[in-house]
This record gives C-alpha cells, sequence and structure tokens, in this order.
C-alpha cells in the first residue's frame, strides 16, 4: 500500500505517504505540547540500535551450555537468572526458557501481535510481524522452518508458543558436538538469533572461521 | 475481537522471507515511531493492553498492507486523538495549535535507561482459588468476543490440557477497556495439533497457548 499512487485520500484512514516529513510532525507536534522530551527519543533509538540484541541472548544460551547451575536457575526463574547477567525490563519482565532436545524442537511466534523478548533479543526482525510467520507458525510449523532452510526430522516434534500473555519465550537450541571444550565466549557465537526464536539452529563448529 | 491481528491458522500469506542481514531499521522514521511509541506510552495516558487493542482495531486493509511500524504510528495517533491529547488539525498543521493537556509523567533523556531496565511487570496478587491444575483438560469459550482479548480464535472451543499455572496476571480483556486489571490466572495449555487441524496437520505438533482463566472451562465430555 505504502508507495502508490497519489491519486488517493490523504486522511487518517487512507495510505499515508512522506513517512518521513509525517513523523517529524508528529514529533514536534507532541514536544511543542510538552508530552515527550526530543533528547529522551535518541537514547531511546540508541538503546535499541546498540545496546540490546541477540549477543544477551546468545550470552545467556552460552552460559545455560556450560554451567548446570546456571541452566538449573533458568528453568526455576528464567527472569532472575537472566538478570544476573544484566539483561531485565521492558518485553523481557516475565522469561521463560524452553529447551531443544533429540525429540522436541520449539519455536515461537506471537500470531496476534509481535510480543518478542527484547531484554535477550533486541527489537524483532520484520519476518517475525509478518502476516505469513504468524499465520504459518502454528499450523504448518515445518512449512516455516524449510522457509528458513531448517529441516528436522518428521519424528521430532515440534512444539509452537504462542505468546498471547506477558511470558516470553527465550529458545534454549541444542548444543553442537565438538564444542566440549569450547568456552563460553566461543560458544556464544555459534548462537544465532533465529536460533533462540527456533527457526534456526546453532551454528556448527566448522562453520566459524 | 475478530480482528485482522488474529492471523494464526490463516492462509494465503505466502512463505516467510527472512531478510539477510536485516538492519534494526530500514528508514529513520522507524526509529522514531518506536521512540515515539515508547515515550508517549511513558505518558500513562493509556495502557499496553489499550494500545494493542488499537493496533487492531485499525482496518484489515490498512493492517494487512502496511508496516509495523506505520501500524503502531497509526494507532499512537488514533490514541492520542481519542484522548485528547492532539487534534488532527495540528498533525495537518504540523505545529501544536492549543496548549497540551497535562499528562501523568514526560519521560526524560536521563530517566530513560532506567525505566527501560525495569519494564513494566504485571504480574500481580490474585485471591481467587485457581479453577485449573496441571493435567486437567479445559475447552476454549466459544465465544466472538468483540472486545481485546488475547484468545487467539484458533483455539476457540478446542480441547486442550493445562501443563502449568503461570501465576497471576493483569486481565488484558478488561484493562484495555478502562475495567482495571482485575488480575486472574493465566495457564500454559497445550494443544494437539490435530485437535486445532483436524487432517491437515501437523502430526507431531502440538502449540502452546497462553490463557486466562475466564477463557476456559472444566471439558467435562
Amino acid at each position: 500500500m505504502a508507495g502508490a499512487s497519489h491519486n488517493h485520500s490523504h486522511g487518517p484512514d487512507g495510505p499515508w505517504s512522506d513517512m518521513e516529513l509525517r513523523v517529524k510532525a508528529l514529533e514536534t507536534v507532541l514536544t511543542e505540547k510538552g508530552y515527550i522530551d526530543p533528547a529522551a527519543l535518541s537514547v531511546v533509538i540508541d538503546t535499541y540500535e546498540n545496546r540490546i540484541g541477540p549477543k544477551n541472548g546468545a550470552a545467556v544460551v552460552a552460559k545455560a551450555w556450560s554451567d548446570p547451575g546456571y541452566l538449573a536457575r533458568l528453568r526455576e526463574d528464567a527472569t532472575s537468572a537472566i538478570a544476573e547477567l544484566g539483561f531485565s525490563g521492558r518485553q523481557g519482565e516475565h522469561m521463560r526458557i524452553v529447551e531443544n532436545t533429540g525429540d522436541r524442537h520449539n519455536l515461537v511466534v506471537c500470531t496476534l501481535c509481535s510480543c518478542y523478548p527484547w531484554s535477550v533479543l533486541g527489537l524483532p526482525p520484520v519476518w517475525y510481524k509478518s502476516a505469513p510467520y504468524r499465520a504459518k507458525a502454528v499450523r504448518d510449523p515445518r512449512g516455516v522452518l524449510a522457509d528458513f532452510g531448517v529441516s528436522l526430522p518428521t519424528s521430532t516434534t515440534i512444539r509452537i508458543w504462542d505468546s498471547t500473555a506477558e511470558l516470553r519465550y527465550l529458545v534454549i537450541p541444542r548444543r553442537p558436538e565438538g564444542t566440549e571444550e569450547w568456552d563460553e565466549n566461543a560458544l556464544a557465537k555459534l548462537v544465532t538469533r533465529d536460533s533462540m526464536i527456533g527457526t534456526g539452529l546453532a551454528r556448527l563448529p566448522g562453520s566459524m572461521t | 475481537m475478530n480482528g485482522p491481528h488474529d492471523l494464526g491458522g490463516q492462509m494465503g500469506h505466502g512463505p516467510v522471507t527472512p531478510e539477510a542481514d536485516e538492519p534494526w531499521f530500514h528508514a529513520e522514521w522507524e526509529k522514531k515511531a518506536l521512540a515515539l511509541t515508547l515515550t508517549m506510552g511513558a505518558t500513562g495516558s493509556w495502557n499496553i493492553d489499550t494500545s494493542r487493542h488499537a493496533r487492531e482495531c485499525l482496518s484489515p486493509l490498512i493492517y494487512l498492507g502496511t508496516s509495523y511500524y506505520e501500524i503502531w504510528l497509526r494507532a499512537l495517533v488514533n490514541l492520542m486523538i481519542s484522548n485528547g491529547l492532539v487534534e488532527q488539525d495540528e498533525l495537518t498543521a504540523g505545529h501544536a495549535l492549543i496548549a497540551g493537556k497535562t499528562v501523568k509523567r514526560v519521560l526524560k533523556a536521563d530517566g530513560v535507561a532506567a525505566a527501560l531496565a525495569k519494564g513494566s511487570p504485571c504480574d500481580r496478587p490474585c485471591e481467587s482459588t485457581p479453577l485449573f491444575k496441571a493435567g486437567d483438560i479445559i475447552r476454549c469459550s466459544n465465544d466472538s468476543v468483540v472486545t481485546h482479548t488475547r484468545m487467539p480464535s484458533y483455539v476457540r472451543n478446542a480441547t486442550g490440557v493445562v501443563i502449568e499455572n503461570h501465576g497471576a496476571f493483569v486481565y488484558p480483556d478488561s484493562n484495555a477497556h478502562g475495567g482495571g486489571e482485575s488480575p486472574i490466572w493465566c495457564y500454559a495449555v497445550r494443544f494437539q495439533a490435530t485437535d486445532l487441524w483436524g487432517k491437515t496437520a501437523d502430526p507431531h505438533s502440538e502449540v502452546m497457548v497462553d490463557l486466562f482463566e475466564p477463557y476456559l472451562e472444566k471439558n467435562l465430555a
């Protein structure tokens, strides 16, 4: 709809164009009316552009792989265990981990909106918020995995977690074989964002160069 | 409500198309859409359930035809107008034409880090005794709720098993509409894919849905 011809309404319910100008105007109005501090916008943007991202979640996973005591704490109270590493707050207030095994693979979706564990993964990618993913994940999870180039044995149960309330889910992917001697920092590099959503698997050691 | 947002199980939307090396934002305005939504939310003029409902009330053509940040912006504008915080002619003019209302708080730059790190926990004490426990077989309501709800339509009337009581949380169906937080128990409920999709289901898949107690009844069948 965006980028349609100019033969359309510019009212509030019609297509919107000139998004940069529109948002600039909105910011000006809200600043003049005293509702927002423009400097606060910059801090919010910097936080999600530079400070919070999947490296947070990768550290949690690597520690879960390496430290049985930490894994036990994650199972008992993931919110507190994740906060031990300094990750907490907005859209991570009520965390749960779900662990992949040889028999079961977990996949996280929010069919109703875009709920996502910001504190450990940052902002969601466009595909996570898109209609194709939200529509397909609960009905055709193997089709979704195929869209990501992932194929699992048909005997593997796929458990889909629809984040319909305020719980936020972090997938703990399976630890790749051949990494028994690796330390947490090295392991964290194997943990991709998608592997913590369930649309991917952890990288294999041989893929690291 | 049976809105365009309730997408689980729908067909015809095509494949998922991940973007390699996707940037955090695809345009400068998207950054501001995020920041304006968060900072206006911080004024305390509405709650997260109200804002989710504002998004799902957008026309299906708009909801399915625009980017998620545009959905956020449109819902934000609608919320501000319906709350009397801005006028449409001010947005058209690009300047305030009348003085702003008093809001509960204005988030300042030096308060952002603490506010984001604190978040908005929504677990609450609840005095009622939970009606369900792990292992109970339940059936979901068959009601087409016309207001905000967090029960997706694909589990309507479906039978599942309670796996865990997550505890009590703010009840979105009430909180979205000014009815107060009305905390109530929230359960992880497991559905076999074949109970949701019948013969076209992947037989080796199951769906976990977090459901509030009023959505559920004991399955007496």
